[in-house]
């Protein structure tokens, strides 16, 4: 079976700057996968050529198998995106939002709402549903987005920084909840972060620093690799960043 | 992906559209603002300076508001265009269109919706200008408003097109001012939305060219032939062609191996 995500010799350059450099790594279903870089690590390069944004220079990404560039929209309709910047539409309601993306998807009405209250209820938004996303907190519109994102019943779910800004509590709430949907519904996660605490040990890690893959697999084994006694002191050795 | 799909996903993206525009009140009565300035204040001062001949459609001498009465609709257009322009420059910063960028339906497809989308919005703001403009002798016969309805699409379109298309180069925001210097204002008066170009050529020949080069003077006088029942054929053809133009850069614009983004890096 293909696997969820594939990622194999990517690289990408904006003018004379290397963003990507011969990229190589693959997601499971099930598998929740951090990818850990600094800022400028090159993370939102990989999500914007992952989610079609733009073409990448060579190599090639795949999505169950479809080649992001030949087939988007087959590999589209099989990944869900909650993206680093706000993507909410502030004027419009929860509900609004999220009947615009299934709208977007194709869905027919029915299965809209269905989908729609099932979300809502898993997310504890049902109540909020006729809120503009201008009155939720921070907390609340990421979890919004994260609804959003699952509506089409994704089966890969990519998140680019999806806890920055957000409080302890609603940091834990998404991790929990995304880590639950890993283990209940097979689904594939992506979690690129900076924060390195968001990688526990059961994860599979990517630590990607200008542009490069320095390691790749289970927790235990990259700080195994490394001599390292943490996973902390692990990525300051692979990225040569002081603690 | 069914028709039906894309069906629900052009309706989708046309809701949203209506609904921001319903909750942006201000951006409303704005964009009826404006024309009537112009209309009240400005015709009113110079409907004793510049006189107008008998010209067509007209059958006999005008009011200077009757004059720019369609000229003042496809203002509307052009600034509801170059709106949509910026909310699809504000959109990329704050992330919306990557959310309309990630649907599985064709990327032409979501653009053109969005455009028409746009194009329809501007529909409503044009009827109640008219509506108001009656009070002030702008009164084209009853089956002109119905007639008028293709041209405004039409027009619409082609405004919101060229909005496009210039979205998809500008990266900033403050880039937006310079779409006002160098597109709207020149656009608007080298044109015949405020003067005939009979009257531009006297003033002098190369301005006359430019206003019969200009894809918004076709635009005026569209709406203006249609509100008075007759049709402008080479407008028609030139707003036509320019319409399909304009989408043709744009999509070339969003196009992931060639457009702005992708030299440029817009995810980052």
């Amino acid at each position: 079976m293909s696997p969820a995500l594939s990622v194999s010799g990517l690289s990408h350059a904006f003018g004379e700057r290397l963003a990507l450099d011969n990229v190589n790594f693959t997601v499971q279903p099930g598998d929740f996968t951090v990818l850990l870089g600094l800022n400028g690590a090159g993370k939102s390069t990989l999500f914007a050529l992952a989610t079609h944004l733009y073409h990448n220079r060579s190599g090639a990404i795949e999505i169950f198998g479809f080649d992001i560039r030949k087939s988007p929209s087959q590999a589209l309709r099989r990944m869900g995106v909650v993206f680093q910047q706000p993507t909410l539409d502030l004027d419009l309601s929860v509900e609004q939002n999220l009947r615009y993306h299934c709208a977007l998807h194709g869905m027919a009405k029915s299965r809209a709402k269905a989908r729609i209250d099932a979300e809502l209820e898993r997310l504890q938004l049902t109540e909020r549903r006729r809120d503009k996303t201008r009155q939720l907190s921070g907390g609340l519109r990421r979890r919004v987005e994260l609804a959003r994102a699952l509506l089409h019943e994704p089966d890969l779910l990519l998140l680019d920084e999806p806890t920055v800004g957000l409080d302890i509590a609603s940091r834990a709430f998404l991790l929990d909840h995304v880590r639950t949907l890993c283990t209940e519904r097979r689904l594939a996660v992506l979690w690129a972060t900076h924060l390195i605490d968001e990688a526990g040990p059961e994860s599979r890690l990517v630590v990607l620093h200008k542009g490069k893959v320095r390691a790749d697999g289970p927790v235990p084994e990259v700080t195994a690799a490394v001599q390292a006694d943490t996973l902390s002191a692990a990525f300051h050795k692979l990225t040569g960043d002081q603690p | 992906m069914s028709p039906a799909a894309y069906l629900r996903c052009g309706a989708g993206i046309l809701t949203r559209e209506a609904l921001r525009f319903v909750n942006q009140r201000g951006r409303f009565i704005s964009a009826l603002v404006r024309p009537l300035v112009w209309l009240v204040i400005f015709a009113s001062g110079f409907r004793f300076v510049l006189g107008v001949s008998i010209i067509p459609p007209y059958e006999t001498y005008i009011p200077y508001q009757v004059y720019i009465a369609p000229g003042l609709i496809a203002m509307i257009q052009l600034f509801n265009g170059m709106q949509s322009s910026l909310s699809m420059v504000y959109d990329r910063e704050m992330g919306n269109m990557r959310t309309l960028l990630i649907s599985p339906l064709p990327r032409w497809y979501l653009l053109t919706c969005k455009l028409a989308a746009g194009a329809l919005i501007s529909i409503p703001l044009a009827y109640a200008f008219l509506g108001i403009a009656w009070f002030w002798e702008v009164e084209p016969p009853l089956w002109g408003y119905l007639a008028a309805l293709p041209a405004l699409l039409l027009s619409g379109i082609m405004l919101g097109a060229l909005g496009l298309a210039l979205s998809s180069l500008i990266r900033q925001l403050e880039n937006f001012a310079g779409v006002m210097n160098f597109v709207i204002f020149p656009m608007f008066f080298a044109s015949s939305a405020l003067y005939p170009l009979w009257r531009v050529k006297e003033g002098g020949l190369p301005l006359y060219y430019v206003s019969q080069a200009n894809p918004f003077t076709h635009a005026v006088e569209l709406i203006r032939y249609a509100l008075y029942l007759e049709v402008d054929w080479v407008s028609l053809a030139v707003v036509a062609g320019c319409s399909l133009l304009f989408l043709m850069l744009a999509i070339l614009g969003y196009d992931p191996g060639r457009g702005m983004l992708a030299r440029k890096g817009g995810g980052e």
